[in-house]
C-alpha cells in the first residue's frame, strides 16, 4: 500500500520524533539488557520451534527418549495428512481451514462494512449521549465471552443457527464491531473534518464527501483494524467448540483440538496442523505490519 | 446576485453559547467583514451560511429566498477555509478541478477554467504537485483557486490569509481586493486582524461573544464606534481610555485634570462617563487650550512614527508622535487633546454618547 500514516494525517501538527530514553544506560546494563532479552526469547520461540519441530519429524523421532534436537529425518508426511484424507480426498482437517477462512473473512469484512461508518458517524456528528452509547458498545466486550455461551447456544438452538457458518460469522461480527468501531474512531478523528466540508461546499452530498475525500485516507486504518478483527476471528475457539459439531462447519480451533485426545494422540499431524493455521495470521501481519504499529501507537491513542 | 442574509442566529455549544442572535445584510457585490476576536463566533457565522453547522435558531437567505435548511451543496456558495482544507491526495490540478467535477462538467470545461484560475493566482507551475509540496501561501492560493473557479452567488472566506507570513498577507491583501473588484462578486470575510477590514471592506460587521456589536463602512467603524469595546478592538495603538464625568462646562478625569465639555455631548453631570482618545488625536507638540499633564512612562519607535506612553494618573495615554521624538522616561509633558474627534462613552453600558451628526 502506498498510503502511509504521515500522509494520511498530514495535517496535523509536527509528530514528536525524539527517540525515547534509554532507561537502563552503560555497557554493563547493556549486557544485562541482551541476556534478559536472550532468556525472554528463548522462553517464548522454543515451543514455536519444537512445534515446528515435531511437525516434520518422522513419528519414530517424536517420541524418542530423550527427544532430538538436532539429527532427525525430516518429513512432509504430516503436512500430507493434514490435507488429505488416508483413503484419499480431502481430509476434515482442511474442510476445517476452509472454513475458518470463511467464517474469519466474511465476519472481518461485515464488522468493517458496519463499524467503519459507525466510526466516522460518531466522530463526526453531535449523536445525543455520545459518550454513554460508545462506553455500551464497549462494553460488550467487558466481560469474557465464555460468560454468554450458554445464553447464546440456546437461543441459537431455537433460531436454527446452532452448527452453522452463518451463526459463528454472526457471532464474530458482533464481536468485532465495538473494537472496529472504538479503534476506527481514534483514525476518523485524525482526519480534519475540514475535508468534508469542503467537499460539501464543492457540491458533493456528506456521503459522496465521505467515501471520496476521507475513505481513501482511512485505508491504512481499516487495514490495521481489520487484521486485529480478522486474528480475533480466526483463533476463536470458545463459540466454535460449543455452536458448532460437524466436520463440514467445524473450523480449525476446535478441529485441531479434537485430533488430542483418545488412545493415541498423533502429535506429528497436531503439529503440523498446528503450523499450517499459525501461518495466514502470521503472513498477513507481516505484510500490514507498518499499518499494525500505526494502528496501535497512533488510531487508538486518544490526544 | 449574491445577496445574503442572516437573521437572529443563535447556536451554542455545551454551555458555551457562540452565536446569539446574530443578524446580518450582506448587499450584492460587497465586500463583507466580519471582524472579532478569536472566540466572537466569527466562524461559526460563516458555517452557519454555509450550511455546515446546525443552528438552534435564525434564519439563512441567499438571493431573497429562505436557505435555512439546505445542505451545503444546494446553497451555490464557495469558501476558503482557514487552513485551507485542500485534499492531501489530490494534486492542485484536481483540488481546483473538484468544485466542477461535482458538477460533472467535461473535462476540457475544467482544463480550461483550470488554467483561468492558474493564470489569475499566478499559481501555473504547482498544478501537478501536491499540498504536501506546497508552501503556506502556495496552499493559499490554490485554497483560493478552487473557490473562485466557478461563480457562486457569493464566496465565504475564513481567516484566508492568518497562516500566512505578513509580507505575504500585505500582498495578499492587495490582490483579494483586486479580484473582488474583477469578479464583482459577492465576498462574506471573516478576520480577527483589524487592518484587514479596515483595508479591504465595503462593511464591516464587529462580532464579540456572539453578538453584533456594530455594522458599517471601515470609516463608521472607525470614526464612530458604536461603544466602547469597539472604540478599542479597533485601531492601532489601541484608543486610550480615561474615567470621568461631567461638570458644568467641564469634564473632570477620575485622575483629576480637567478639560473643556466637548460641545457635541449630552450627558448629564456626575454620570460615570469614559473619554476615548485615539493616538493621532492627541499630540505632545502643539500646546492648545485643552490638555492633559503627565509624564513620560515609554517610547515606542515604529518607523514612520513613534508612540509615546504618556502616563496621566495611574491611565496610560497612547500618543501618536513624529518619529524624531525623544524624551526620558519620568519627564514632564503636556498632552494636546482635539476634542473634537474625542469619544464619550457611558461607563456602565459602554455606548457610544457622541452624536452621529457632530
Amino acid at each position: 500500500m502506498a498510503v502511509s500514516v504521515d500522509e494520511a494525517v498530514s495535517a496535523g501538527p509536527a509528530r514528536d520524533r525524539t527517540p525515547p530514553a534509554r532507561s537502563l544506560g552503560g555497557r554493563g546494563h547493556a549486557a544485562l539488557e541482551i541476556a534478559l532479552l536472550t532468556v525472554l526469547a528463548v522462553v517464548m520461540l522454543f515451543p514455536v520451534l519444537w512445534m515446528i519441530e515435531t511437525s516434520i519429524k518422522e513419528n519414530r523421532d517424536v517420541y524418542a527418549v530423550p527427544a532430538q534436537f538436532f539429527g532427525f529425518t525430516v518429513t512432509m508426511d504430516h503436512f500430507k495428512d493434514v490435507f488429505v484424507a488416508p483413503g484419499g480426498g480431502r481430509s476434515a482437517l482442511s474442510v476445517a481451514f476452509l472454513n475458518s477462512v470463511v467464517v474469519a473473512g466474511v465476519s472481518t469484512v461485515l464488522a468493517t462494512v458496519l463499524g467503519v461508518p459507525a466510526a466516522w458517524a460518531y466522530s463526526r456528528f453531535a449523536v445525543k449521549a455520545k459518550k454513554d452509547q460508545l462506553f455500551f458498545i464497549l462494553s460488550t466486550r467487558f466481560m469474557p465471552p465464555v460468560v454468554v455461551v450458554i445464553p447464546i447456544f440456546l437461543m441459537y438452538r431455537q433460531v436454527g443457527l446452532i452448527d452453522s457458518k452463518l451463526g459463528l460469522i454472526l457471532i464474530y461480527t458482533a464481536f468485532n464491531v465495538p473494537f472496529t468501531i472504538w479503534m476506527m474512531k481514534g483514525f476518523v478523528d485524525e482526519v480534519p473534518a475540514e475535508y468534508e466540508d469542503a467537499a460539501m461546499l464543492d457540491g458533493y452530498t456528506r456521503v459522496q464527501a465521505f467515501r471520496r475525500f476521507t475513505l481513501p485516507l482511512l485505508v491504512p486504518g481499516i487495514a490495521a483494524t481489520a487484521v486485529f478483527a480478522l486474528i480475533f476471528s480466526w483463533n476463536e475457539f470458545v463459540f466454535a467448540i460449543f455452536l458448532t459439531s460437524s466436520d463440514s462447519v467445524r473450523t480449525a480451533p476446535p478441529a485441531i483440538a479434537g485430533l488430542i485426545g483418545g488412545t493415541t494422540t498423533d502429535w506429528g499431524l497436531v503439529a503440523a496442523a498446528s503450523v499450517v493455521f499459525a501461518l495466514p495470521v502470521l503472513v498477513f501481519a507481516y505484510l500490514v505490519r507498518k499499518h499494525l504499529v500505526a494502528g496501535v501507537t497512533l488510531g487508538a491513542v486518544r490526544r | 446576485m449574491g445577496t445574503v442574509a442572516v437573521h437572529g442566529l443563535c447556536k451554542s455549544f455545551g454551555k458555551v453559547q457562540a452565536l446569539d442572535g446574530v443578524t446580518l445584510d450582506v448587499p450584492d457585490g460587497s465586500f463583507f467583514v466580519v471582524l472579532g476576536p478569536s472566540g466572537a463566533g466569527k466562524t461559526t457565522t460563516l458555517r452557519a451560511i454555509a450550511g455546515l453547522e446546525k443552528l438552534d435558531a435564525g434564519s439563512v437567505h441567499l438571493d431573497g429566498r429562505d436557505a435555512t435548511g439546505d445542505a451545503p451543496a444546494a446553497r451555490d456558495l464557495a469558501m476558503v477555509f482557514q487552513n485551507y482544507a485542500l485534499y492531501p491526495r489530490h494534486t492542485a490540478y484536481e483540488n481546483i478541478a473538484s468544485p466542477l467535477r461535482a458538477r460533472r462538467c467535461s473535462s476540457s470545461e475544467i482544463a480550461a477554467a483550470v488554467e483561468r484560475m492558474s493564470n489569475l493566482l499566478h499559481i501555473e507551475r504547482l498544478l501537478q504537485r501536491r499540498p504536501a509540496q506546497l508552501s503556506g501561501g502556495e496552499m493559499q492560493r490554490v485554497a483560493l483557486a478552487r473557490a473562485l473557479v466557478r461563480h457562486p452567488r457569493a464566496f465565504l472566506m475564513d481567516e484566508p490569509l492568518t497562516n500566512l507570513d505578513l509580507k505575504l498577507r500585505v500582498e495578499m491583501r492587495t490582490e483579494l481586493t483586486r479580484i473582488h473588484r474583477s469578479l464583482g462578486a459577492t465576498f462574506v470575510y471573516v478576520t480577527n486582524d483589524q487592518v484587514e477590514a479596515l483595508s479591504m471592506a465595503d462593511q464591516v460587521a464587529v462580532l464579540k461573544e456572539g453578538k453584533v456589536q456594530q455594522v458599517g463602512t471601515p470609516t463608521e467603524v472607525y470614526e464612530r464606534p458604536a461603544n466602547q469595546w469597539v472604540a478599542g478592538f479597533v485601531g492601532s495603538p489601541p484608543i486610550s481610555l480615561l474615567a470621568c464625568h461631567a461638570e458644568g462646562d467641564r469634564l473632570v478625569g477620575a485622575q483629576g485634570w480637567t478639560l473643556p465639555r466637548p460641545r457635541w455631548t449630552t450627558a448629564e453631570d456626575g454620570r460615570a462617563l469614559l473619554l476615548g482618545l485615539r493616538a493621532e488625536d492627541l499630540s505632545v507638540e502643539q500646546h492648545g487650550d485643552a490638555s492633559l499633564s503627565g509624564e513620560l512612562y515609554g517610547l515606542e519607535p515604529l518607523g514612520d512614527r513613534t508612540v509615546v506612553d504618556v502616563r496621566v494618573g495611574t491611565e496610560i495615554l497612547k500618543v501618536k508622535a513624529r518619529p524624531t521624538v525623544t524624551g526620558t522616561t519620568g519627564q514632564r509633558l503636556l498632552v494636546t487633546v482635539d476634542l473634537d474627534r474625542a469619544h464619550l462613552f457611558d461607563a456602565g453600558t459602554g455606548l457610544s454618547l457622541s452624536q452621529a451628526g457632530r
